[in-house]
């Protein structure tokens, strides 16, 4: 599931609630971590105690399970999350130019998240688009048949985007 | 009644499905011209956003390339007066394609969100048939007869796997659909979790039915959260209706099924690391024997399918064992659903019976590679398979004779390629993905694989040795034998079908010092054509090394001495002027 996105979020109630509920049940370790992922945005280490105390499962076993798959991050997301693929269909299209394009407009690595806050940059295997290669999503929404071209033109339209909002807020204070 | 299909795949909510289908929703209004329906993929993805309209005058008529704009008149001229817009088909009554559909009977042609179309079409029939008038050892025989093997790559015979999974004591069992799809390149199961989730439901209560199962599990990959919704909505919908849950149809079975997210970890495609995962652990391989049909979730014995294998089954039980078994070969029978994509013209998902010459599908289904060329090679079961030469374009669509290519059939994924793509660079990039998923557990995968990704990318990189060649196959060969499971077993096959069948272009890179294809951008020299060149300064001012020199308004040149070969001149022109040699 997309969990990063801020709009489909729930509220960490929702997590604690989910933690309870399922005390004692195995094999749910991994659809907490979904849970607070979704709840906070990342993993934080006060869930993972949380979850630990609750299900006494031990911390680095957590650490353990989280580490080992891509989903699960311990450092917060910026507000918009660019998802390029490198996919078969998208590597023989030119996905490795794209991504080089993306780097240099955000300044940032994969994995990293812009200065402002802005932007995390992801690099995936595949989206499922390989037909409208080379692709990439950010949040929910998918770009396909990218060019260097319109791979800016999308990155500037969420900058004026943000400055906006910014401004509707300046102005509302 | 007229009807109008819009397809709401993931591909074509990408390529802007839902602006189409409210655009025809606004101006069909709640008139009583036609119907207007949602559907899943109909299988051009190519030609995203795809729109079908149905009428009796000129019965099925596919729209490729819809945009809101041209709505309007599709309305106006077809839905309304019969006269199809003839420029903007794609294709009519399937006349374009030596397509044969069973497991994509319903994809594209049924909303994936209504049980009742589903039942329109023969749904939920085959576990009727089964629970009625079969004993689960006749479920099996049927099965095990038609000849269907597994889809999920390795080919294994699903009635034996069944069997197994029947003969075993335990009062509890499971099954589980196998919905990784880890193959990146591959989207035949995404799409038909998405446009027929019902047949899976009904596949997975057939199989429980015949093993003894009352619990199961899909497991599917983090990034389908399309699949997930209308998986979940419609397992909501089969229970309701007494298709899942307790005394299922009155007969006294029950099964429950349950969704689980995968987290993003190619190698719980593998049954037994997938397992592990669902038991909320880091997902694993471990050693088998004992196979999960012995001992598998929490110790239960279990029975994993994969998605398209599931698929199958209601048809199966529904048509017969005989019926299935006429399409196909001496060992592969039935048909088979290919994802195509790369550089080819009419990418998108097609199903072909067993058989079918590789070539036939690329030229006669895909209509040949984008820019006309010749096909160079296709690659078929991604990170564990193999490149395919053209030469080798008359090897059937055959689970033993593409293994005996050095590929393997694989789950699905065809990625064309032609005369711009590198073979050295595709091994390269399969090494680095297999190397990034290793779970680590065996030395050879987790170390082996890191060794040869450094070889290949000495190679790309123009410092290759003639030794490189001979350390690859040797490394290649003994990951193949010490891994554990099929991740490890099988990373070397895309450099050792590379090696086998492109040795030239390995050769070119260590010798000459050159990339055929132009990709390897160390290999490659970048030049300016001063006839497109507007002197408009851009790559002049993009270039960090100092390379490019040139007056506004002038032809610019690149002083090779100087270029780092970063490539940025060439995505910030405007003109594509830059050029590679
Ligand atoms: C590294 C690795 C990844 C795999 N990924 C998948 C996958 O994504 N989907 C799948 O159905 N099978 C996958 N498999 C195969 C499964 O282990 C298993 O054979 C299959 O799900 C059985 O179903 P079938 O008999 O219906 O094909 C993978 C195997 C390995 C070794
Ligand atoms: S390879 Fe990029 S979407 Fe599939």
């Amino acid at each position: 599931m997309i969990q990063e996105n801020q709009s489909s979020r729930v509220a960490p109630a929702a997590f604690e609630r989910m933690l309870w509920r399922h005390r004692g049940e195995s094999g749910m370790l991994i659809p907490l971590l979904q849970a607070a992922q979704d709840s906070y945005g990342y993993v934080p280490a006060s869930a993972i105690e949380q979850i630990s105390g609750v299900t006494g499962i031990p911390t680095a076993e957590i650490y353990g399970v989280i580490t080992f798959y891509k989903q699960f991050r311990l450092k917060p997301l910026g507000r918009h999350i660019i998802r390029l693929c490198k996919g078969t269909a998208c590597h023989v299209v030119g996905a490795e130019m794209i991504g080089q394009v993306i780097a240099d407009e955000l300044k940032v690595a994969p994995d990293e998240t812009t200065e402002d806050g802005l932007f995390t940059y992801m690099v995936v295997a595949c989206l499922g688009c390989c037909s409208l290669a080379p692709a990439m999503m950010v949040d929910d929404q998918t770009y396909g048949r990218l060019t260097p071209q319109t791979i800016r033109k999308v990155i500037r339209q969420y900058r004026r985007d943000a400055e906006k909002t910014k401004g509707v807020a300046a102005a509302k204070a | 009644m007229r009807e109008v299909l819009v397809g709401l795949g993931s591909c074509g909510l990408a390529a802007g499905g839902l602006k189409v289908y409210q655009k025809f929703a606004e101006l069909l209004g709640s008139g009583s011209d036609a119907v207007l329906k949602k559907t899943g993929c109909i299988g051009m993805c190519y030609a995203e956003v795809l729109v079908e309209v149905r009428d009796e005058k000129n019965g099925s008529t596919v729209y490729g390339n819809v945009s809101p704009d041209k709505v309007a008149r599709i309305v106006e001229s077809h839905v309304r007066n019969g006269q199809a817009v003839t420029e903007w088909i794609v294709d009519t009554n399937g006349s374009t394609s030596k397509q044969q559909r069973i497991v994509l009977r319903n994809c594209g042609v049924i909303d994936p969100d209504s049980l009742d179309e589903y039942l329109a079409r023969d749904g939920y029939q085959g576990l009727e048939k089964a629970l009625t008038r079969m004993t689960p050892e006749q479920v099996i025989s049927t099965i095990a007869d038609s000849g269907l093997r597994g889809r999920g790559g390795a080919g294994f015979p699903t009635g034996t796997k069944w069997r197994l999974a029947a003969g075993s004591k335990d009062s509890h069992k499971y099954v589980i659909c196998n919905a990784d799809e880890g193959d990146p390149g591959a989207f035949m199961d995404r799409s038909l979790l998405e446009s027929d989730p019902h047949s899976i439901l009904e596949g997975m209560a057939i199989a429980a039915y015949a093993i003894g199962a009352d619990h199961g599990y899909i497991y599917v990959r983090a990034e389908y959260p399309e699949a997930v919704k209308r998986l979940k909505h419609a397992i909501a919908q089969a229970t309701a209706r007494g298709f899942l849950g307790s005394n299922i149809l009155g007969w006294g079975f029950n099964l429950q099924i349950n969704l689980k997210e995968g987290a993003g970890a190619f190698v719980c495609g593998e049954e037994t690391a997938l397992i592990a995962s669902i038991e909320g652990k880091r997902g694993m391989p471990r050693v088998r024997p004992p196979f999960p049909v012995e001992s598998g979730l929490w110790g239960h014995p279990t029975c994993i399918n994969n998605v398209e294998t599931l698929a199958n089954i209601a048809w199966i039980i529904l048509h017969g064992a005989d019926a299935f078994k006429e399409r196909g070969t001496e060992g592969s029978k039935g048909t088979k659903v290919f994802a195509l994509a790369g550089k080819i013209k009419r990418g998108g998902l097609v199903e072909v019976p067993m058989g079918m010459a590789l070539k036939e599908v690329i030229y006669d289904i895909g209509g040949g590679t984008l820019n006309g060329s010749p096909f160079k090679a296709v690659q078929m079961g991604g990170p564990s398979g193999g490149c395919i030469p053209a030469s080798l374009g008359d090897t059937p669509v055959d689970y033993e004779q593409i293994t005996a290519t050095g590929a393997i059939m694989g789950s699905g994924g065809m990625v064309v390629m032609d005369e711009t793509t590198c073979m050295v660079d595709v091994a390269r990039f399969f090494l680095s993905f297999t190397q990034n998923e290793s779970c680590g557990k065996c030395t050879f995968c987790r170390i082996g694989t890191k060794r040869m990704l450094e070889i290949l990318e000495r190679i790309c990189s123009g410092k290759g040795k003639q030794e490189d060649i001979a350390l690859l196959s040797e490394l290649g060969e003994q990951i193949k034998s010490s891994s554990l499971c099929g991740l490890g077993q099988s990373a070397p096959n895309p450099v050792l079908t590379t090696l086998r069948y492109f040795l030239d272009e390995y050769t070119a890179h260590i010798v000459d010092k050159k990339c055929p294809a132009k990709a390897c951008l160390p290999l490659v020299e970048f030049f300016i054509v001063a006839e497109r060149c507007s002197g408009c300064g851009l790559c002049l001012a993009s270039c960090a090394a100092g390379a490019i020199s040139g007056e506004k308004k002038k032809p610019h040149r690149i002083d090779m001495s100087k270029c780092v070969k970063c490539a940025k001149c060439i995505t910030v022109c405007n003109v594509g002027a830059i050029e590679k040699r």
